[in-house]
């Protein structure tokens, strides 16, 4: 163990370790929910707990989250209840957007989280105004937008870089590279084959990042989230991870690469390796975050029965909410 | 793409596993909804190109490729991605040809996907035909089932005018029971159809909508009523002759349009049906369509949001007293 790892407080530690279990339960009933048809499907974040969980430990309540299609692990790691949002993916009046955003639109702005979103790198410049408006208010707080390998190619990200660093904004671009946009390969999409490099051109540290190993993307994301608050400006982040499943609901991600590769990443597994990081470093025993686990799958299997016995919006419902008021 | 060697095909994994065939990997997509699947198999990556997510690069390489001799379709995938890519579609592709005074053509097509399905909530569900129909310099066809969709694609690939051809999701997966011929053949880009004929309500439908009108058409035929349904297949240009015409026979039109409502394709039809047949109707022309709301992710509301078999019959009840 390094001198920096042994300096995370323990409390932080075990933080860590009961939400990337959480989110690996959530994930597998949100899964279950599709497989038996309950739902239309939902994009997986299997494998890719770490990034999230190492980034928002050094977040506040009033730090700005802001997520992609594939977002269920930055709004837990963000601090939403896992009772609304398991209603909200079965569509129910008490979901976390009443029932009318689902999987792709999970928001809580009471937590920050200020939204999943549907649409690849649409969120990189709203999370950038985040940014613009805690440091015209002159606050300290900070924003973090995630989006994968597949967003980067996006011209709003490189608008927003530009931006963000032009006006030294409190802003974390975070990207999860997991390896493939639906069957597209990184490798094939991002020309120099590295999305952190970009930095550079903007003029902002660029870092990459073992995103499987929740303690190295702790550390890195602890200096980006200083540096932010102190008005030194953005970062981009590059975690390199791996999703287990296919891309969206049923897709075999088989069609697109190996079984051979597959377990290569799952070998890296986030939650094995901080489980035997705690272990070893004597933070915890086998038993207690075997505890951990066995709770967390009792807070989804209370969230999963309070989504099915939550009431369906009422109709009316269909009309409210577009405007504040409209004559 | 087998008569023309300058036809090509762009998007996100319209094949699929870019760069993998040496793996044994090859086409495990052929597009969102399998529509462009098999093709790398027959044309190879230089025809059939899998890009990265970068809608304004790729439509945009569309419009530069085809002012420069190609004849590319391109897949945006959801309609709604429009608000990535508007600048390449609205400035450049409906522009140019004018904008040059006619010198430069653009043979381009662009495919999106369109309609409310199975909880893919707001940003993954529009329809958004008058977007695209309200700017002079696009054509825009909408299928209403596998031999539209097939004879409009063609149709659409061989213009020479840019054209967007819009899919519905919800269609997918229909078992429509009809005969699509195995050979190339064009449906006439402009042109609706009368897929049912009556004489006591003119219908109109616009892709998935058509398919409502004729199971509404059905249910007011138990109830007594010939409605005739009008299959638009085009919103830009709109075939006035066609509709006019039934509208002359019928005296009431019935609009059916899964759009928002306002300043919509229906509202076009309503305004066309108003100022060219205004003698002709027995009553004000009548609109079904989404509501001015965007689409809710719950299926309990999702599927009050578009229009149903039994809001366009009731629609129909009362208009005919
Ligand atoms: C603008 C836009 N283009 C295409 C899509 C369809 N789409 C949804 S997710 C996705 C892949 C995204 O890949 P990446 O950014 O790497 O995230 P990952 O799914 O791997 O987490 C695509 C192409 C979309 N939602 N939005
Ligand atoms: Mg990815």
């Amino acid at each position: 163990m390094t001198k920096s790892q042994s300096s995370i407080p323990k409390d932080t530690l075990m933080w860590m370790y009961e939400t990337l279990v959480l989110i690996r339960r959530f994930e597998e009933q949100a899964k279950r929910e599709a497989d038996q048809g309950r739902i239309l499907g939902t994009h997986s974040a299997i494998g890719e707990e770490a990034t999230p969980t190492g980034i928002c430990a050094h977040l506040r309540d009033d730090d700005y989250v802001l997520g992609n299609h594939r977002s269920h692990h930055h709004c837990i790691a963000k601090g939403v209840d896992i009772n609304e949002m398991m209603a909200e993916l079965l569509g129910k009046a008490t979901g976390t957007n009443k029932g009318k955003g689902g999987t792709m639109h999970i928001a809580d702005a009471t937590k920050g989280m200020l939204g999943a979103n549907g649409v690849v790198g649409s969120n990189i410049p709203v999370a950038t105004g985040c940014a613009l408006s805690a440091k015209v208010q002159g606050k300290d707080n900070v924003s973090v937008v995630f989006f994968g390998d597949g967003a980067s190619s996006q011209g709003s990200l490189h608008e927003s870089m530009n931006l963000a660093s032009i006006w030294n904004l409190p802003v974390l671009f975070v990207c999860e590279n997991n390896r493939y946009a639906e069957s597209t390969p990184f490798e094939y999409a991002v020309a120099g084959q590295s999305v952190a490099n970009r930095a550079a051109g903007y003029g902002m540290p660029g870092v990459t990042v073992d995103g499987q190993n929740v303690i190295e993307v702790y550390e890195v994301a602890g200096e980006a989230v200083e540096r932010a608050r102190r008005g030194e400006g953005p970062t981009l982040i590059e975690a390199m991870t791996y999703r287990y499943h296919g891309h969206f609901g049923a897709d075999n991600p088989r069609g697109y690469r190996t079984a051979e590769e597959q377990k290569y990443y799952e070998d890296k597994d986030c939650i094995l390796y901080m489980e035997q990081f705690l272990i070893e470093s004597g933070v915890a025993t086998k038993e207690r975050l075997e505890e951990i686990d066995n709770d967390a799958k009792a807070k989804v299997i209370k969230a999963t029965q309070f989504a099915i016995d939550s009431p369906y919006p009422d109709p009316s419902e269909l009309l409210s909410d577009v405007y504040i008021k409209y004559p | 793409m087998r008569e023309d060697s300058s036809t090509i095909v762009m998007g996100i994994d319209v094949a699929g596993a870019a760069g993998k065939a040496d793996e044994g990997f090859i086409d495990p997509f052929g597009g969102t909804f399998a529509m462009t699947k098999g093709l790398i198999q027959e044309f190879g990556t230089s025809r059939v190109l899998d890009t990265p997510i970068s809608e304004t690069g790729f439509v945009g390489a569309g419009v530069g490729a085809a002012a420069a001799g190609l004849r590319p379709l391109v897949d945006m995938m959801f309609v709604g991605f429009i608000g990535v890519c508007g600048d390449q579609i609205f400035n450049n592709m409906a522009k140019m040809h004018y904008m040059f005074g006619g010198k430069v053509k653009l043979p381009i097509t662009i495919q999106a996907q369109t309609a409310a399905s199975g909880g893919n909530a707001a940003q993954h569900s529009e329809t958004l035909y008058s977007i695209f129909a309200h700017f002079p310099g696009l054509k825009c066809v909408v299928p209403s089932d596998p031999y539209s969709a097939k004879g409009l694609q063609i149709a659409a690939m061989k213009d020479d005018d840019p054209v967007v051809i819009f899919q519905s999701t919800r269609l997918m997966g229909v078992n429509f029971d009809q005969h699509v011929p195995e050979e190339a053949y064009e449906l006439p880009i402009g042109k609706s159809r009368i897929v049912k004929t009556g004489d006591d309500v003119t219908l109109i439908g616009i892709g998935t909508t058509t398919r409502t009108c004729i199971q509404a058409a059905e249910s007011l035929a138990k109830q007594g009523y010939q409605a005739e349904v009008v299959d638009l297949l085009s919103v830009s240009p709109i075939d006035e002759e066609t509709i006019l015409s039934s509208i002359s026979k019928t005296r009431k039109v019935v609009i059916v349009d899964e759009d928002y409502p306002k300043c919509s394709v229906a509202s076009e039809l309503s305004a066309l049906s108003a100022e060219k047949a205004f003698d002709l109707l027995d009553a004000p022309p009548v609109r079904v369509t989404a509501p001015h709301a965007s689409i809710p992710y719950s299926s309990v509301l999702e599927q009050l949001h578009f229009p149903s078999v039994e809001t366009v019959t009731k629609a129909c009840r009362e208009i005919l007293g």
